[in-house]
Parts: structure tokens; sequence; C-alpha cells
């Protein structure tokens, strides 16, 4: 559906695009469709697992065997309603399913299933956040959502099977979809994968689509279209079954160039579906509006309007787990993390969750810190989730005490994470049994610190007209204590006894 | 006709319970009824002999141990609407070629569960799209009844042409029905049978060949008042596997056969009073309103303004349903399929060589009427004229009308091949002219046959409902069945 063209955005030089008549804006609206997760399809009781064999999950419903009728399934009502409440969107408590007509082969029926005119979600907003730039900021973009409704996904075609035939799939058939359409709020390639990203997060937060996008639980339409900067909005192309963020972007750009290009011509856009090729990086026409089908919707006949009370919505808004922004806010404002740290942190549940088990208690900033340098870092090298780390919040929450109560320093915090990595243990104890333990003890640093001065009298003397040097001898000294002593009292017995100030 | 097919349902019940017949014997004589006129009659376009007699042997069995079911052993026909396990079930079109579905229909597995018989498949207009059952893919069904001194063959009515033509010869006991703008009481009128189209969602679609679903039902048509309401009890049940059947008990609908109708108000509309109408039509609906006098009832004129708009509005409405459920019939997983040079070359050459005329008739009416550009003008006009009639309903409902008595059809039965009715299909849209509002609104109603015409043919009058009160239609049609008795066709076949 098309949203009604409402401009809500300031026209900012710094997105705009420029062309070799002057600059251009784009204009971006985005339709998701994200599969609803749930063990059964919308109208269907047919499994909905992913990588079954083909044509093993299919009602009589589903096939659209003569005299079948379809049966909304609740649990993917809850799902949408639970997605509109997170996009803080108004959820309607009278919606209806229309047919859109079509025919092709993967759509048994001969229409889809869908809402149209009364969809179960209407107006909502999605937050999202464009950035880090050069200084590290990033800038907070309120993106509007027309609506959201829930319709049933097609079967695959699969035309590779056969010498002149094609095989049809229908697995996926009726499989409940949520689509939510953006107001054409976005104006440059990375607000739009900042909408997506965030929007991932929403229903990856909420447990109602499992965002995987390579397996096609998220797929996107894009309509971009050109103008002068505050102009008219131009004519859109829409670029269909986007389902890769990175192309999401490369789509953008290469489609508002192609149509400043044809713009800059002389020429007009024609209204039309294209399709991206990512191994070009180009987008090509599909069809256009002319061959556009006409999907004579109408009410679905075989259903009842979906009609819920505001006590049904109360009771699964109760149950909503804290949200992106929300836990944002707490991280920002409460823990004291920067907007980075934080974005890092919320970007998915399971390191909040994490975050969270290790900062309880405990120093929040020190556990972020720990958690993004050392923990994210590792898993990201091993290409692991947070969920399989071999390290778990207790034990980095027991190296943070380590260090907080000094027993230990950072360096030998490192080594106690990856001892920990490879052999697990308590933090605690492996410090002790392994005497990794900070050296404090003064008389046993002074000891050391004598011992190195004594063995370079010339870099000693040397020392007291460059007191740079002192940091070599507390290399040293550290060297020789095997890194356990206290940086801190060496540096400040070092440069007592070379007599620096 | 032998002792045994004279038996209505309810007498053979008793008889089967008694012991006095078998279920065996029973079924048997009717598969010998259907041997022998099946071929003039063309009733039947699937005859199941061997899993029939099997189920009457299981029956007997049942009924010799005392456990008999409500219809134990009672052999029925089945209009080829219904998906039977295993059985030709393509809805009389060609485009269902060989299809036999792997699930029964709501409907007929109740009439199973309650010891049934089931005898064969009964013809009917494609996709129940007919007012004469001459669209059928298997040929036209001729009526049992023939006017006085002629032997033209006659059309038994449609879309449940099979079902009031098997129910009529004695071909079957009784016989399921469906209908979608009068396709059970028109045929019922047509051919001296009892037909009652409950309201809409008291019998469960699940499993029916859908046509218009905001308008199908399903009912019985049987050869007295009693057999639909023993019939209709069976039938009717909350589904939930169709989301627009309705949870509410089913009574039991034979005990208020018999009942006084003293006080009820009957409802006479003005506006069914039609330019045009035969005479005898005028005169049948005259005795009517008499016979109800006489027994007691009020008589009230009433007005229904909207009447005059809802053959036309149903005319957008059906087709435009039907263009999307027929949608499904595509040549790609089951049925007939012809091959083409692509996938859309065979789509069409599949449709096109896989419905008649009158589907495809429809089919292009609804896809046009639902085309961008003229949905509000057609469909959604439609959709206020039929809140519209529905308002009509409620409101001489709510002024204390109890029911609403109407001719049934505004003719008796017309010859197969009627050059006029096959020149102009609006001349056959018209037989529906009394009978489409009650689907427009959804209301059960009921046909009882009341008389014959100068022909010697069948007339029916029609009594209209409140939802779910069919117990009341039994309770007031019984008037007509007691004043006018029951008519039967001479068999000539």
């Amino acid at each position: 559906m098309t949203p009604v063209l409402v401009d809500t955005r300031t026209p900012e030089p710094k997105r705009f695009i420029a062309g070799a008549t002057g600059d251009w804006e784009v204009i971006i609206g985005l339709e998701v469709h994200a599969q609803v997760t749930s063990k059964a399809k919308l109208f269907s009781g047919a499994s909905t697992k992913f990588g079954a064999e083909a044509n093993s999950n299919v009602s009589l419903v589903d096939a659209a065997m003569p005299g079948m009728l379809p049966v909304i399934n609740e649990e993917c009502v809850a799902q949408a309603v639970r997605t509109g409440l997170g996009m803080k969107a108004k959820i309607n408590l009278r919606s209806v399913f229309d047919r859109k007509n079509y025919f092709y082969p993967d759509l048994p029926q001969g229409y889809q299933i869908s809402q149209f005119k009364d969809p179960i979600v209407g107006e909502g907003i999605v937050n999202i956040s464009v950035g880090p730039d050069k200084k590290g900021n990033f800038e907070e973009v309120e993106i509007g959502v027309e609506r959201l409704h829930l319709e049933q996904d097609a079967g695959k075609s699969m035309h590779d099977q056969h010498p002149t035939m094609s095989f049809v799939d229908l697995n996926r058939t009726g499989i409940a979809l949520m689509e939510v359409v953006s107001k054409p709020d976005m104006r440059s390639s990375d607000e739009a994968k900042a909408y997506v990203t965030k929007l991932r997060t929403i229903v990856r937060y909420l447990g109602t689509c499992d965002g995987n996008m390579d397996q096609g639980s998220m797929r996107v339409d894009v309509n971009v279209s050109v103008r002068r900067p505050g102009g008219e909005f131009g004519t859109r192309c829409e670029i269909k079954n986007m389902n890769s963020i990175r192309f999401i972007g490369q789509a953008i750009e290469y489609e508002a160039r192609r149509q400043i290009a044809i713009l800059e011509d002389g020429g007009k856009i024609d209204q039309e579906t294209r399709l991206f090729d990512p191994v070009k990086g180009e987008t090509r026409s599909m069809r256009s509006k002319e061959d556009a089908h006409d999907y004579r919707y109408f009410p679905d006949p075989d259903l009842l309007p979906l009609v819920f009370t505001q006590e049904y919505v109360d009771e699964l808004a109760k149950d909503l787990p804290e949200l992106p922004d929300e836990i944002t806010a707490r991280l920002v404002g409460d823990v004291g993390l920067s907007a980075y740290d934080a974005s890092i942190i919320v970007s998915e549940k399971a390191i909040v969750d994490y975050f969270d088990a290790v900062a309880k208690g405990r120093d929040g900033k020190l556990a972020a810190n720990w958690i993004i340098n050392n923990l994210l870092g590792k898993l990201n090298e091993v290409s692991t989730t947070i969920d399989a780390s071999p390290v778990k919040p207790d034990q980095i929450g027991g190296i943070v005490d380590l260090i907080k109560e000094g027993t230990i320093s950072g360096k030998i915090a490192k080594d106690l994470f990856e001892i920990i990595w490879e052999e697990g243990g308590d933090p605690a104890a492996i410090v002790e049994e392994r005497g990794m333990k900070q050296v404090t003890d003064t008389g046993a640093i002074e000891a050391a610190v004598d011992e190195v001065i004594a063995a370079n009298p010339d870099k000693a003397q040397q020392a007291v007209e460059k007191p740079n040097l002192a940091g070599w001898f507390v290399g040293q000294v550290m060297k020789a204590t095997g890194g356990k002593a206290n940086p801190q009292a060496v540096q400040a017995l070092v440069r007592q006894k070379l007599g620096i100030e | 006709m032998t002792e045994l097919t004279s038996l209505t349902l309810a007498q053979a019940r008793e008889k089967l319970v008694a012991k006095e017949i078998t279920s065996v014997e029973l079924t048997q004589s009717y598969l010998d009824a259907i041997a022998a006129a099946n071929e003039e009659l063309n009733a039947y376009i699937s005859i199941t002999g061997d899993q029939a007699l099997a189920q009457a042997q299981k029956s007997d069995e049942r009924l010799n141990s005392g456990n008999g079911g409500a219809l134990e052993g009672i052999p029925l026909g089945i209009k080829d609407l219904f998906a039977t396990r295993g059985v030709h079930t393509q809805a009389a079109s060609h485009i269902l070629d060989g299809f036999k579905p792997r699930y029964e229909s709501t409907i007929t597995q109740n009439l199973w569960d309650d010891g049934a018989v089931m005898l064969g498949k009964l013809n009917m207009d494609e996709f129940a799209m007919g007012s004469s059952n001459e669209t059928s893919y298997y040929g036209p069904v001729k009526n049992p009844w023939q006017a006085e001194g002629s032997n033209q063959a006659l059309v038994p009515g449609g879309s449940s042409g099979g079902s009031a033509t098997a129910v009529a010869a004695h071909l079957c006991v009784a016989a399921t029905a469906t209908d979608t703008g009068g396709s059970i009481r028109q045929p019922a009128a047509f051919t001296g049978t009892v037909g009652i189209k409950p309201t809409y969602g008291r019998c469960s679609r699940w499993g029916v060949v859908a046509f218009a679903s905001s308008l199908d039902q399903a009912g019985p048509i049987t050869r007295d008042l009693r057999d639909s309401a023993i019939l209709l009890k069976s039938m009717a049940s909350l589904d939930l596997k169709d989301t627009t059947s309705v949870d509410m008990p089913v009574p039991d609908y034979e005990s208020h056969i018999g009942k006084s109708v003293k006080g009820m108000k009957i409802g006479i509309p003005k506006e069914y009073r039609m330019d045009g109408m035969p005479e005898e039509i005028e005169a049948l609906w005259q005795q009517g309103i008499e016979w109800y006098k006489d027994a007691g009832a009020e008589i009230v004129d009433i007005s229904l303004p909207h009447t005059k708009y809802a053959l036309p509005a149903y005319y957008i409405v059906a087709p435009a349903e039907a263009s999307s459920n027929l949608a499904r019939y595509d040549g790609v997983r089951y049925g007939l399929r012809v091959t083409g040079d692509d996938i859309k070359d065979m789509y069409e050459k599949t449709r096109a060589e896989g419905f008649g005329d009158e589907v495809i008739r429809r089919i292009l009416i609804g896809t046009y009427v639902l085309s961008s550009g003229y949905y509000d003008a057609y469909y959604l006009r439609a959709q206020k004229v039929r809140t519209l009639i529905k308002q009509d309903f409620d409101k001489a409902y709510a002024d204390g009308i109890d029911a609403i008595l109407t001719p049934a059809t505004p003719s008796s039965a017309f010859a197969i091949g009627d050059k006029e009715m096959a020149a102009d299909p609006v001349k056959m849209f018209l037989n529906d002219i009394f009978t489409v509002t009650v689907n427009m609104a959804g209301l059960p109603a009921i046909s009882v046959p009341a008389g014959l015409d100068s022909k010697g043919l069948p007339m029916g009058l029609q009594l209209i409902g409140k939802p779910f009160m069919e117990e009341e239609l039994f309770q007031l049609s019984n008037v007509i069945e007691q004043a006018a008795g029951s008519f039967e066709a001479k068999k000539w076949w």
C-alpha cells in the first residue's frame, strides 16, 4: 500500500547528493516483510519449521484443496500486536482480512489473504540512530510507521529442477508475515539501513520475528525517489525483495544516482518495480506500472473481522520486554555509558542480558568496557555468538571484581580472561592458584626497583636529566616481577629512587 | 417404486429400529431404483453401491446391537459439492476431473457419524451456478414431474437439481443440498419436495466446495417436513474449522412439528407481489395466507422496501466471491490440466476447457466488479444494499413478525433447453427473485410443497424465519404441509 505522502523532514545539505546540475535529495520508504515467529501458519495448523523437506509442511488449507477454510492462528495475532506495541503504534481493535487476487503457481488459493483497508496496527514510530560520525556522535531520527498488517506468505517456485517444468514447494505457503510499511521519512541509504537494523532489533527483542534475513525471515521492498531539496516528491521506483541490509544500502545509492542521471538528462522516471543485482551492484526493471496487477482486493468472506479488546492489548503490553530505546536511555542516563558503547550493548538483546548479569552490583562502565573490548572482540574473532560464549557473565564479573579491588592489573586480567576462555574456572581461584595476584607489598617492589637501578647505573644517571626514561625502568621492574607488581606502586618507587620529582 | 423406497426417512427409521427391515435391504432397493432410473433422470453422477452396502451392513450390526445413531442405516444422496473421502467430488465440473479428496466434509462426516449410508454423488449445476441443473458438465437432470398430457422433459431447478430429483423420484431417502441464492428451495418447489436453507453459520461449510462464501449454506431436501427436521439436526453443528460456524445448540427440530401456531404473526411482504407474476402463484400465496388464518395465526402486511435491489446486488456479490473462490482451479495441483506453452498458457487453456459457460460468465462478472475503479460502484454498493436488506428483515422481526410467507418461485418447472432462458441469462437469474434476499440477509427459509398448478406441476411456498429459529419454521410450515398434503410424481421413467 502506498502511504500518504507527507514531508516530515527538513532538507539538510549534509544528506544531499550532488548532481551535475545541482543537489538532489533522496526519499526512501520501506516495506518490511517480517516472518512471524510462531509454530503454526497464519491460517492453518501446518508447521513453520525452516529447512523441512519440500512440501512436507503443507495442510489441506495451504494446498487450497476444494472446500478448505482458513482459521486464524491467535498466536500470530498476539505477535502482531506485540510488534505494534514495540513501535508505540496504534493497535486497531477491529481489523479486516482481505483477499489479494493474482495467479501464480506458488499461490495455491489464487489469492493471498492480507489486510488492505483495515490493518491490525496503525501509525507508529521507529527511532533510529545514524552514525557515529567522525567525532563519534550519533544522529537520532524518528521514522514514521504507516501501518503493520498480517498476511500470508507465498510458496517457493523452483525453476532449476527440470528442463521444461518448474517445481513448487508449498512449505512457506501460508506462513504469517507482518508487513511493516514506513512513511517516506528516510533521506539517505544510511538511514534506511539504520531503520531496517532497528526494526530487526525490535522484533528480535520482542521475539516476534527471528530477523534472519539470510533465511528470508525479513525481506524488504525499498521505495526510492529523488527530488530537488525540499521540492515536490518525485516518481518512485520500488526495489523488491531485498534480503541484506548491505545490499539495501547499495541498491538505494545506485537507484538514486540512476534516477538523478535520468532527470538531469531531461528524462522522466517511470514508476516501476525493479530488482537489485548484487553481483553487478545495479537495479534493473522487473515490471512497469502498466503491467502492474489489479489485485481486486475485497474482504475475505471466509473470515470474520478480527476483533479483540483493549484489555487483551493491555495484557500483552504488560508482558513486553524492555525495548532498545528504554535500555539505551538507562545505559546512557543511569550507567553513564557513551552513546556509542550503549549502541553496541543494545544491538542484541543477548548482549544486554549479558551486560545486565555482569553489571549487577558492579561498576557498569567497567563491565561494559570488558564486554565490548575483550569479550565481543574475542567472540567476533572466533565467530561465536554471546549466547555460546565459553566465558559466562559471572566469570567476567569475577574478573571485573578482581580488577576493581586491585587484586590483579588490567594486563593480568587479559591473561586471566584467556585462561578462562580456554579452560574455564573461577577467576579468583585461578588467580590464587597460579600466583597471578598483583604485588602490592612495597618491600618486594622496592627490592626489584633497587635491583634494576643497580644493574643499569648509566641509565639511572641519564634519567635525572631525561625523566621520560623512568618509563623504561617501570617496564623493567614489571618484567622482573612477571607483571604482577602494582604499576602505580612501581611508578612511584622508580621516580622516588631515581630522584625524579 | 418399491414398498421400501416409498418409506419416508421417519418411517424407514422406525422400521429399521424395529428390525422390520434391514439397511442392506433398504439400500439395495435404492440401488436397484437408481440402476433403473438414472440413465433417464441423470440424478446421480457417481454411484457408490459397494460402499453403500458395506455401510449398510455395518449399520445393521449396530441396529442389531441397539447402538444405532439418529440416521442409522438410512441411504442418502449427497450433492457433488460435498467432499467425500475417496469418492467423486467435482462440483459437477470438468475442471475437477478425477478429483477424489482425502478428506470428508464436516456435514457428511456428521451424517456418517449418525449412521447414514451414502448411495452416491448427486448431479448439480456446475459449481452450484444455475437454476435449472443444465450447467452440469454431466448433462441436465430431468424432473420426475411432467406437465399433464405432456412428455416434455422439465428441469428440476437448480443448483441442487440432482438432489431434488433423487428425492422426488425415490432414488434416495433424502439428500444433502446447498443454497447460495435459492439452490435448495427452488428445486424443492419444482419437484414437490421440502427444502430448508438454514441460517448462515448453522451448518459447517468446511469441505463444501465454495461458490460464494458469504452466501453458501447447506441444508436437506426431503420428501416431507419431518424428514427435513431429522436430517437438518444431523447436518448442523458447531465446527471450529469454519470461522463462520455458530456456537449455538442444535434443537430437536422434529419436536416442534405439530405445535400450535395460534397467535403467531405471519408477515406478507408487499414487495413480493411482482408484475407479471402468474396468477396461479398469486392464488397459491393467497391460499397459504388462508391456511394460516385458519390455524389461528395473525396475518400482517409488511414492507421489505429494498427487496427489488436484492437480485442485482446478489449477482454482484456472488460472482465476485466466486471469481476469487474458483481461482484455485488452475491445473497446478489437482483436477484437469491442459498443457500449454508456459504457465499462463496452461492456466488459460485449462480454465477455458475446464469451466462451462455459466461459470465463466460469473467469473468474468465477478472479476469485473472487483476491478480497480469499479469496486466502489459495484461491490461496495452491493454490500450496502445487503445491509439494507438485512435491516428490512430486522425491522419486521423487531415489530413482532415471527415468519414471512412468500411464494418460493415465480413459476413452476420449465422445459429443459428453454429457448428464452438460454437466450437471456437474466431470465434464468429471475428464478431466484424470491429466494436470494434470504441468502443476502443470512436468514433461514424453507420451501414447502403447497399445491399443483393447472399443468399439474408442483408449486411451493416459502417461509422466511428469524436467525437461528429454524424450529419455528418447522412449527409453522407444518400448517402448509397439513393443509396441502404431499405430492408424488407419476412414474414415467
